[in-house]
């Protein structure tokens, strides 16, 4: 069952992806690598939001996904055609998830925070310590792919993002998770195996993540482990997520445009002063803004409506 | 033999790190995920003394405690305590002091990078070799081990036998019922949240004695603090300097014999034996 207010939303949706897919032929080179940074952190918040947003847990996992999706683009790359990559990375990336879920998500948030904390520098440790056994040292990522393809791939991997996070929204899967954000012990004692629940979800935004990291390996042309695993990305897309607001399925990319603009100004005039910048930004979202921008403007609305009436 | 000493060694640092943080997390209920900056301070501290005055790092610590002990007050009592307040229950106010100290420690590495650059320190202090059980090792290490030791001890001693210590650890257990028997646990807790600030502080002012830091290494030792912290068991001093040594064995023995590039990885495996077989710690009752 579809309403008209939902007809509206997708049409809205599709329009808006469709002048977002212009983007190649309208802005130049600048534009385009804004628009793959914005693309690219789309799909990672969005899918990032789909799992913490319900239940407050707070992944840290991003780096690790996106830097073993390169990593199988970047080894595959010699076996394999390139598009039979982005399945295999999604399949990985879905696998590892689920053992940390596995190990992590049966206990409580803090847990999994620690662990997911440390996971891209643990798997940066495993492959750096494989690649000194094996005697190589990177990898040479060479294809034709270029940045305007890239910039499509992200977005059609966002279209199935959101097409995901709606579907998951409308189905007792979504549900279950509200329910288990809103009160494990209540979701426990009405037959929800929260534990699976949560753990299908991080599985799916683990694997978009990995994704991504395949799409975006032939932009790097070489692969070492310092590159494929920056640990500052985890908490980029932590960010960008909760400053939009993680209630709505548009919330993160409320958060993600300004962010982006906001960084690339911020690292043209003092590169060093990045890490201040997300300890900023931390401070602000959680004393000013602890539903993000969405939230704000859901309570200026309702403050308009409240003086209309 | 070589081994467990050199294991020993590093552990007994390890153990005042891991013990501060367990005052704030255990004792002050603050995941502080800024710990590790703070210890990075402690060392730079330490780095700076003797650099510029040739001032003894053993000295230092008695200037570094205190300044670190009125830091992490103000930290609690401005920035922590309305969120302390706010909060309907403990999952909210995780989420909330895990996002709150992360942006602490982002802006202390952005702070300390600007300051000090992105550069290694380090310092060569009593860089002379000790002879033990026939093996030699550096002599900075074995004064760092009996610093954090002395310390840990009389932390120890502190925490059992004093009034106040026995308050600090009954709002570990019960911080509700604590209330009902006068005890101040807003102020308690404060000030077991700064202690465990200044515990820190110190231990990273004795670490940067014999290992090198960096502006963004912080966050090593936050995830190694807090893996001995959980596998020592929440608000449980004894049981963090046990898995504090066994984890200083665990990591020399992986760094000697596999690959030193393995350290952290290591840590995870025990991390994960203990989620998966005891997570209430090593010595913690299961709950019910």
């Amino acid at each position: 069952m579809i309403t008209s207010d939902e007809t509206r939303n997708i049409s809205i949706a599709v329009v808006l992806l469709a002048l977002a897919a212009c983007l190649p032929w309208i802005g130049g080179p600048y534009a385009l690598t804004i628009g793959v940074t914005i693309v690219m952190f789309t799909a990672l918040s969005t899918s990032w939001a789909l799992f913490s947003g319900p239940t407050h847990y707070i992944s840290l996992a991003t780096a690790a996904f996106f830097g073993v999706g390169s990593y199988v683009t970047a080894i595959g790359i010699g076996f394999l055609p390139y598009w039979a990559l982005l399945p295999i990375a999604g399949v990985i990336g879905a696998i590892l998830a689920a053992l940390v879920g596995l190990a992590t998500l049966r206990l409580s948030g803090v847990y999994f925070v620690i662990f997911t904390l440390g996971l891209a520098e643990l798997v940066r440790q495993l492959i750096t310590y494989g690649q000194n056994k094996s005697g190589t040292k990177g990898l040479y990522v060479l294809t034709n792919i270029n940045e305007t393809m890239i910039y499509w791939q992200l977005l059609g991997l966002c279209a199935l993002v959101y097409l995901a996070g709606w579907l998951i929204g409308r189905s007792r899967l979504g549900f279950a998770l509200r329910i288990i954000g809103d009160d494990e012990q209540v979701a426990k004692h009405s037959g929800i195996n929260t534990a699976a629940a949560k753990i299908m979800l991080f599985m799916v935004s683990g694997a978009v993540a990995a994704i991504v990291g395949a799409m975006l390996a032939p932009r790097y042309v070489y692969i070492e482990p310092a590159i494929a695993f920056t640990p500052m990305l985890s908490f980029q897309v932590v960010i960008m997520a909760l400053l939009g607001g993680t209630g709505r399925l548009w919330g993160p990319v409320v958060g993600v445009i300004p962010f982006t603009f906001l960084w690339e100004a911020i690292s043209v005039s003092f590169p060093n002063q990045t890490t201040l910048l997300l300890g900023v930004c931390f401070l602000l979202i959680v004393y000013l803004l602890p539903k993000g921008f969405v939230g704000l403007l859901q309570a200026i609305q309702r403050r308009s409506r409240e003086a209309l009436s | 033999m070589d081994i467990i000493i050199t294991g020993l060694l590093l552990g007994g640092t390890y153990a005042l790190i891991a013990i501060g943080l367990n005052l704030q997390y255990g004792m002050a209920r603050i995941m502080n995920l800024a710990n590790g900056e703070l210890l990075v301070a402690g060392g730079f501290a330490a780095f700076w003394f003797y650099t510029a005055g040739q001032v003894s790092p053993l000295l230092t610590i008695f200037v570094v405690a205190p300044l670190a002990f009125v830091a992490n007050w103000l930290i609690y009592v401005v920035v922590l305590r309305p969120l302390v307040k706010r909060a309907k229950n403990r999952g909210q106010l995780e989420v909330d002091s895990i996002l709150t100290t992360f942006g602490i420690s982002f802006i202390s590495v952005g702070l300390m990078l600007a300051v000090f650059g992105g550069n290694y320190f380090k310092y060569s202090y009593l860089a002379t070799p000790v002879e033990i059980f026939g093996a030699t090792y550096g002599s900075n290490r074995v004064t760092a081990f009996v610093v954090a030791a002395i310390i840990s001890a009389v932390l120890l001693l502190w925490l059992h036998l004093s009034r106040t210590g026995m308050a600090i650890r009954a709002i570990s257990v019960a911080p509700n019922s604590a209330r009902l028997v006068g005890i101040n646990v807003p102020q308690l807790a404060a000030i077991a949240f700064a202690l465990g600030g200044a515990v820190t502080a110190v231990g990273g002012s004795v670490v940067s004695t014999f290992l090198t830091l960096d502006a963004s290494t912080g966050v090593i030792f936050t995830l190694k603090a807090l893996i001995i912290v959980i596998m020592g068991g929440v608000g449980d001093v004894r049981g963090t300097i046990i898995a504090a040594l066994l984890l200083g064995i665990l990591e020399t023995f992986v760094a000697r014999v596999i690959d030193p590039g393995l350290t952290l990885a290591a840590a995870y495996l025990v991390f994960v034996l203990i989620l998966l077989f005891r997570p209430q710690g090593l010595f913690g009752q299961a709950q019910t």
